[in-house]
């Protein structure tokens, strides 16, 4: 793994707890902040110290992401982004998560995609799925879900 | 002897049926790899909010029970850990397994996991009363230092680097105190709309353990099922009862670890049936027959990672610090019914903390009959796609976070800490510590208020947070579990250094 990549996430949490100590010291009523000090003052040091070391590179804990295994996240992490941030809501919760659960299984299932079984195989799993997490989540448990402009 | 009176409440219909579906769910879910105990349990709560408390409680109680025992299934079928805490049941169950021992090696891993946790569960019946009537004397400044504590010892005993673990308990802290203050209603770091209630703890929950394990399923890309499950033949079930019995130095050795490790908070499953297997080999006469299919190993590794369960849940029932990161998950179980660990589950809620105790002891007895007649079926799951299983639990996790509080703003708090947290974890950030931080963050912030208002108007803050025998015994623990990790992590690193330098001469 290259040791920049240590840089990345130590940095973006040492902007965090930058921002955490400045909310918590300047915010008022005092009271209300005497916690988030405390915390935020032990938060900065351990993360400046983290983004120290790994700006010397000394970071050592991790695996880091690799080419292949970013490049193999990638399309699940879109897909998935798009149906919690946005399908879920507008398209409807059941018919974004069939649409989303039947893109996942097309885009990892090892099954030969140009094989008509293979899809009919995905189709009937999203199906089964879908009315599984229906009877147990609208039926049994009485949740209502966003219905958008499906259901 | 309280705990007799209550066992009848683990008999009634609705009891166990929850108790008999956990057990067998969790089987199934424990041999599936990648699925690890602490995520089933995290997935599995939102269905019990519309549950009794106690019953909630035997569910999750079952789950964990049984998905510790269910991974030996595919560790000793597939040669795949279900969990962590299996790796050193694979070494002797798969190739008892390729010798055509594999029903013989489930059934020891099965009874082995029962025997070691009863014992486990017992010494919870027997410790958790003793260890509740203590915390009484415990004061706002004791309750303070003791989930600092909680957040300390899990987040440098659990995590490859001190600093790191240390982050990320103090990072599940902050994020704990988002949304309104309780004392003044005042708004602390509302950037957006869907923070404004604060951070619940379920969804935050199912995030930080499901999320990650579902990228991780997409990070290994198309991959085939690679492994065929071995076939199981008839082995009777009397001949393996004797073998365990016969090997009983291996079963003492691995119910003692593994209950000694489940005592201390933070160490957890994991590394219990190592130890036990180290350990059973070194005080073996048989040792050279370790890792090539001897019934020590697994009887030595299944009953130590069994035993760990019930005292994990001793200093969580007690003092609300978890022992693993399951009893942590399990602490959000409890807290989101309204009942807090320590005195007020023993003194106003007994119904409820021995029900679900008693149910562990029952959940061990049905975990090993099910067991046997699941394993078949548990290994057959083992191989579902990861695909199909990503998207499970992707599903799973969206609608469980969501039925929360029916708000989409759950599902984003979910999916955004969950996403963080698997980039995290690639670079030594563990999630254990943040959650710990995050349940136990309230409870310190209370206790931190609670305490000043004390100090303010008697000795002094510094007097009152730092005097005292118990506030300071509990400081020199906190001190030395973080020294001692450091410790070690240097230790490790020299160690790595020398073998570096080993490598390069030769």
């Amino acid at each position: 793994m290259r040791q920049w990549q240590h840089v990345i996430p130590s940095g973006a949490i040492a902007a965090l707890g930058l921002w955490v100590c400045y909310v918590s010291f300047t915010q008022q009523p005092a009271q209300a902040f005497l916690f988030p000090r405390l915390i935020s003052s032990v938060f900065v040091v351990l993360a400046l110290w983290t983004f120290g070391r790994a700006l010397l590179g000394l970071s050592r804990a991790g695996t880091g992401i690799g080419r292949t295994m970013f490049l193999n996240i990638l399309p699940g992490l879109i897909v998935a982004v798009i149906y919690i941030f946005w399908a879920a809501e507008v398209l409807g919760f059941y018919s974004g998560s069939a649409l989303a659960f039947f893109a996942l299984l097309s885009l990892y299932d090892p099954a030969p995609n140009d094989a008509a079984k293979s899809w009919l195989r995905r189709i009937m799993i999203t199906v089964g799925f879908i009315l599984v997490m229906y009877l147990l989540f609208a039926k049994l448990l009485s949740v209502f879900t966003p219905r958008g402009l499906f259901f | 002897m309280e705990f007799i009176y209550y066992f009848g409440e683990v008999f009634t219909p609705t009891a166990l049926m929850l108790l008999v579906g956990g057990t067998i769910g969790g089987l199934i879910l424990g041999a599936t790899p990648g699925l690890s105990p602490t995520m089933a349990v995290a997935l599995l709560i939102p269905f019990t909010f519309r549950l009794e408390p106690a019953h909630g409680l035997i569910l999750l109680g079952a789950a964990y029970t049984s998905t510790v025992a269910g991974g030996a299934v595919s560790a000793i079928l597939l040669k795949i850990p279900g969990a962590p805490a299996n790796i050193a049941t694979t070494l002797d169950g798969h190739a008892m397994a390729m010798q055509g021992r594999g029903a013989e090696a489930l059934q020891l891993s099965f009874l082995s996991s029962a025997a070691g946790g009863i014992f486990g569960v017992l010494l919870l019946i027997f410790l958790t009363p003793m260890l509740a009537k203590w915390a009484l004397a415990f004061g706002p400044s004791h309750l303070f230092w003791l989930a600092i504590l909680g957040v300390t010892v899990i987040g440098t005993l659990d995590t490859n680097s001190v600093v790191k673990g240390l982050l990320s308990g103090c990072m599940g802290m902050w994020l704990a105190t988002i949304g309104f203050d309780d004392i003044m209603g005042a708004q602390r770091f509302i950037v957006h709309p869907s923070l404004t209630g604060g951070i619940s703890i379920v969804p935050a929950l199912i995030g930080l353990f499901a999320i990650p394990q579902v990228l991780a399923m997409f990070a290994r890309g198309r991959q085939p099922v690679g492994s065929d499950v071995i076939a199981v033949q008839k082995h009777p079930i009397g001949r393996a009862m004797r073998e365990m019995i016969r090997r009983w130095r291996a079963l003492s050795i691995g119910t003692a670890i593994g209950s000694i490790i489940g005592l201390i908070p933070g160490i957890g499953g994991q590394i219990a049936g190592l130890v036990a297997y180290d350990q059973a080999k070194k005080f073996s006469p048989e040792r050279q027959k370790f890792g090539k299919g001897h019934s020590e190993g697994v009887i030595a590794a299944e009953s130590a990672n069994n035993a760990m369960v019930g005292p994990s849940l001793v200093p969580l029932l007690t003092l609300s610090v978890p022992g693993s990161p399951t009893a942590a998950v399990l602490l959000g179980g409890l807290l989101i019914h309204g009942i807090f660990p320590g005195t007020d589950l023993f003194d106003n809620h007994p119904d409820v903390a021995w029900t679900f105790i008693n149910s562990m002891l029952i959940g061990q007895i049905l975990m090993c009959i099910f067991g046997l007649y699941v394993a078949g079926l548990a290994a057959r799951v083992a191989q579902v796609p990861q695909s199909v299983m990503a998207a499970v639990v992707l599903g799973l996790a969206v609608f469980g976070s969501y039925s929360v509080q029916n708000s989409m703003g759950d599902v984003y708090v979910m999916a955004t800490l969950g996403i963080g947290m698997f980039f995290l974890e690639r670079f030594g950030f563990t999630a254990a510590p943040l959650v710990l931080g995050l349940i136990l963050g309230p409870i310190a912030e209370a206790n931190f208020t609670q305490g000043s208002m004390i100090a303010d108007a008697t000795d002094g803050r510094f007097g009152y947070f730092f005097g005292g025998t118990l506030n300071i015994a509990l400081i020199l623990i906190v001190i030395a579990s973080v020294a001692y990790s450091a410790w070690m992590e240097i230790r490790q690193r020299r160690q790595d250094r020398a073998d570096q330098a080993k490598e390069a001469q030769a």
